[in-house]
């Protein structure tokens, strides 16, 4: 317990962006079989440091299999906020959850370059207290840390259907289920909220067996994965309306509100449109009481011969632009979206959150272009897990998508990567030739965390002036 | 208690008018906290040949609930469920939680044994009378004092200090406000002979 308020407590989006810039980054490393066990990797993001773009430590499990992808912080800006209740906790230590395991690290990164584990909580623990699987998005919020799952209860995770718990913000004890009214959700992938408003809204990817062993041609064809959006009543616990984005939109995956909990919008990435092999963002806002949801961004399919492409998209002589990660700069300006096939990443001007404009492109990577870094490296596989400064001035992006999709889309071990990309002034985006993060042999990178905050994990409480 | 609630209120809303209504929910919730609390005690006062215990037991509980928040650090969970919109009950809540209202007792009491030393002996319809009167004063003077400091803080901030000036004015008051309730009723111990 501190006496003061944590030096990352920002209380408007605004004051988060004119806060020092981040120094480090938190990377996670999985390995896609199995034979290592996962490890956290901390960055050197500082421009001016000898050890800019290397890793300068490493925090590797005890375990093997937990297949390391989203994580977060125990405490952002809206935790350390005055009145919340635990207004004077330490934004000090990353949540980590194994998808694969259930397996939940708390590692403590007071001393980044001294990270060690505090505390681990064991799959059974989860299961128990829950019902609940394969642990997925991390929020602190109101009641403590909020935790999605993608799994309900049994083997492969199909004993019910999956949900949210709460862990306490201090202890990290698993206290049980969110839900009280879950309405019509089985499925679940990201959530997230606006504090003041009180709501809160989540996604579905599919359930365990449509992904854990690969992508089931056959479901998304017959468009079994999740094509919905859930709106909540947050502090009631509630599902207030569920919005179906049509059944061949398949996989709704991040769902990011705009920061400023003045505004009442949001967006969402869709991975790919049964009919067209389309991407798409949809925005979505409150009107009259009510939500809405409308597609806003298409990005369309790009025609490849079929030597060039993997046996699941031969037939198609496509290559998808698979729209797998999206993410908002704080000032709600510039929307950033991963297009994991066709190598792409694209920047949005969403000053008009209804109508999109792109702003800025990179192509790196991808199935079928394989765009090589400025450096003269590959990348390997596409853009994927995005994560933006406070500032809004650099974009940070790894390239794994989740290790059985990797194989199937991009056969074979091509590396892990992190790259970095500079924001012009008024858009534009440009790869920085200095920096890409090479990571030890076997692993693969994911999701992507910044010293003191970053923009797909602080809630606010206060609206920018 | 609870000034940088009516500033997210107001800024929410993008009015004044907002912050001023925020402050009187959050007045009005802190006076009804001290009123539950104060009232049974003005009833208990009834008992005046009593007084002497029902003073050594209002002082033990405030030692007491200080104590406890010594040791139980952690904050009121249910507190976070009270959604923003509802400020009166959270600041009702909040009281409650944190002994505001119970803080008062001793001093009550000690302000009604005062008035008695002086009026000898009435009837005790009267003096029950007298000491809801009483109750009702305490809790004003305080939550005005209360509403005042926070009204203060709040509109300061909304219009001239920034939302900076909450990071840079916040405390962790958490060990005083124990501390503090120990000393009050330690006092009220002392005082009554």
């Amino acid at each position: 317990m501190n006496l003061r308020p944590d030096p990352t407590f920002h209380a408007t989006p605004k004051l988060a962006m004119e806060a020092p810039a981040e120094t480090l980054a938190f990377t996670l490393m999985l390995s896609p079989d199995g034979s290592q066990p996962d490890g956290l990797a901390i960055v050197d993001v500082d421009p001016s440091s000898d050890t800019f773009g290397q890793i300068v430590h490493q925090v590797i499990m005890p375990n093997k299999g937990d297949e390391f992808h989203h994580f977060g912080w125990n405490a952002c800006s809206s935790a350390l906020s005055p009145l919340t209740g635990h207004a004077f906790l330490e934004r000090r230590y990353l949540i980590i959850p194994g998808i694969r395991s259930s397996r939940i690290y708390v590692v403590d990164v007071k001393e980044p370059l001294k990270a060690k584990i505090h505390k681990i909580i064991e799959p059974e623990e989860v299961f128990a207290k829950t019902g609940y699987s394969r642990p997925h998005t991390i929020h602190c919020g109101p009641e403590g840390i909020y935790v999605s799952t993608l799994g309900g209860g049994g083997k492969d995770g199909t004993d019910g259907p999956p949900g949210i718990f709460i862990m306490d913000c201090e202890s990290f004890e698993v206290i049980g289920r969110y839900e009280i009214d879950r309405g019509p959700q089985d499925k679940q992938y990201d959530f997230w909220w606006n504090l003041p408003r009180d709501y809160m809204v989540s996604s579905e990817w599919g359930l365990p067996p449509q992904f854990e062993n690969g992508l089931v041609p056959e479901d998304l064809l017959s468009d079994k994965y999740g094509h919905r959006l859930h709106f909540w009543n947050l502090r009631e616990r509630k599902n207030v309306q569920t919005i179906d984005l049509g059944e061949s939109h398949q996989m709704a995956l991040e769902v990011r509100p705009a920061h400023d909990p003045v505004k009442e919008y949001g967006f969402c990435g869709v991975v790919v449109d049964t009919t067209n092999l389309e991407g798409s963002i949809w925005t979505w806002w409150r009107e009259g009481g009510k939500w809405h949801a409308k597609k806003t961004v298409t990005i369309p399919p790009q025609p490849a011969k079929a030597d060039d492409l993997p046996d699941m998209l031969k037939g198609f002589e496509a290559v998808p632009p698979l729209v797998t990660d999206i993410d908002l700069s704080l000032d709600d300006r510039f929307l950033y979206v991963s297009c994991w096939g066709t190598g792409e990443m694209h920047q949005y001007d969403v000053s008009d959150p209804m109508k999109p404009k792109l702003a800025g492109k990179v192509e790196i990577g991808g199935i079928v272009k394989k765009a090589k870094h400025p450096n003269g490296k590959d990348f390997g596989y596409g853009p994927q897990m995005v994560e933006i400064s406070r500032d809004g001035k650099r974009v940070y992006w790894t390239n794994s998508l989740y290790s059985t999709w990797d194989d199937q889309f991009y056969p074979g071990d091509r590396g892990a990567a992190m790259v970095m990309a500079n924001v012009g002034g008024k858009g534009g985006l440009t790869l920085d030739k200095n920096f890409y993060v090479e990571f030890p042999k076997g692993y693969r990178s994911h999701q992507i965390r910044l010293e003191g905050g970053d923009c797909s994990t602080d809630s606010f409480c206060y609206p920018s002036v | 208690m609870g000034w940088p609630l009516a500033v997210s209120a107001a800024l929410m809303d993008r009015s004044r008018g907002s912050l001023y209504n925020a402050l009187l929910a959050l007045a009005a919730g802190h006076m009804l906290a001290m009123a539950a609390i104060l009232f049974p005690f003005a009833a208990l006062l009834f008992l005046a040949e009593w007084q002497r215990e029902i003073q050594v037991g209002a002082a033990c509980l405030v030692i007491g609930l200080g104590v406890y928040l010594l040791f139980n650090r952690r904050h009121p969970r249910f507190l976070a469920r009270v959604p923003p919109s509802r400020l009166a009950l959270w600041s009702f809540l909040a009281a409650m939680a944190h002994g505001a209202g119970l803080m008062l007792v001793p001093i009550y009491l000690g302000i009604c044994g005062t008035l008695e030393a002086d009026a000898g002996h009435v009837a005790a319809s009267d003096l029950m009378a007298g000491n809801a009167g009483v109750a009702v004063i305490v809790a004003v003077v305080h939550t005005l004092a209360m509403a005042f400091s926070g009204g203060v803080l709040a509109v300061g901030t909304y219009h001239w200090l920034g939302l900076r000036f909450l990071a840079k004015s916040w405390f962790n008051l958490d060990l005083v406000w124990a501390l503090s309730l120990i000393v009050v009723g330690a006092i009220s111990l002392f005082a009554v002979r």
